[in-house]
């Protein structure tokens, strides 16, 4: 859970979001931690599921960002909606840049840097990927 | 699973997408998901933590100690109506002991004797012998 950790301690780095970090000092209990997760994980379950409603209703099968937007209306947490997006914006604006990057090192590549490339690719999609997979401490088995 | 706050990249979402994608998916009848909707998801749930955090300590008798307790998290979920979908999952702890007393209570259809109440009655919450409710 150190994710987790991290997350609620530094409040230096916390992104735009609604409520008041923690105080510094304040200690969080192991079994707090523990309790925090869950919750993050039935968050999760439940958000997805009432996103999946409004995918459904619009007879749709891949949940999308609008679906996700309008379960959080559902679950009574209006209040991240307008940060939420926002920050999809600039997540779009992010991917976009990186199609674009990568388009261009195609276009520059001969087939020595081709090569190259293509693992520089590969290590930058995947990189937050297999990190976060990478550093996970429990495996989630499929 | 840290995310790594320092460096020149200032991540957007922290919560490992893998992992929200896993937890996603293991919801029936959801088919596939879309990468706007994953990060949003884990966006959302980066702000929930903070609300449930934030809101817990506000509300919570925790704080006389500067601590975020279990009990603060667990107050948080019967007493407000955002969060009442973690009342299960939070459930409030009570000693064993008295569990106990009340199953009994239960069998015998609602007559305990006083003498015996107060001879069992324990003021403190050891967190040992805790048993869910």
């Amino acid at each position: 859970m150190a994710w987790l950790n991290w997350w609620l301690y530094s409040s230096g780095h916390q992104p735009v979001g609604l409520d008041p970090p923690l105080p510094d000092g304040v200690n969080i209990s192991k079994e707090a931690r523990s309790a925090i997760s869950r919750a993050a994980s039935v968050f999760v379950l439940y958000a997805t599921s009432c996103a999946n409603n409004f995918a459904m209703k619009g007879k749709r099968k891949t949940l999308n960002a609008g679906d996700v937007l309008s379960a959080m209306e559902e679950m009574e947490f209006q209040r991240f909606v307008a940060p939420l997006k926002e920050s999809l914006e600039v997540y779009r604006r992010e991917q976009k840049g990186k199609k674009e990057a990568r388009k261009d090192k195609d276009k520059k590549a001969d087939s020595e840097e081709q090569d190259k490339s293509r693992e520089e690719e590969n290590d930058d999609d995947d990189e937050r990927m297999e990190e976060e997979e990478q550093n996970e401490e429990e495996e989630v088995d499929n | 699973m840290a995310a790594r706050p320092s460096g020149g990249e200032n991540r957007l979402v922290s919560l490992p997408l893998s992992r929200i994608r896993v937890i996603m998916k293991s919801s029936p009848e959801v088919s596939s998901i879309n990468q706007d909707a994953l990060f949003l998801t884990a966006r959302a749930t980066e702000l929930f933590v903070q609300y449930l955090a934030s809101y817990s300590y506000k509300h919570g008798r925790g704080k006389e100690k500067r601590a975020l307790t279990y009990s603060d998290l667990s107050h948080t979920a019967e007493e407000c109506e955002t969060f009442q979908f973690l009342a299960d999952i939070l459930p409030k702890k009570i000693l064993a002991s008295k569990y106990l007393k009340m199953l009994e209570k239960e069998k015998r259809d609602g007559g305990v004797k006083e003498e015996e109440e107060e001879k069992e009655e324990e003021e403190d919450e050891s967190e040992d012998e805790d048993a869910e409710s």
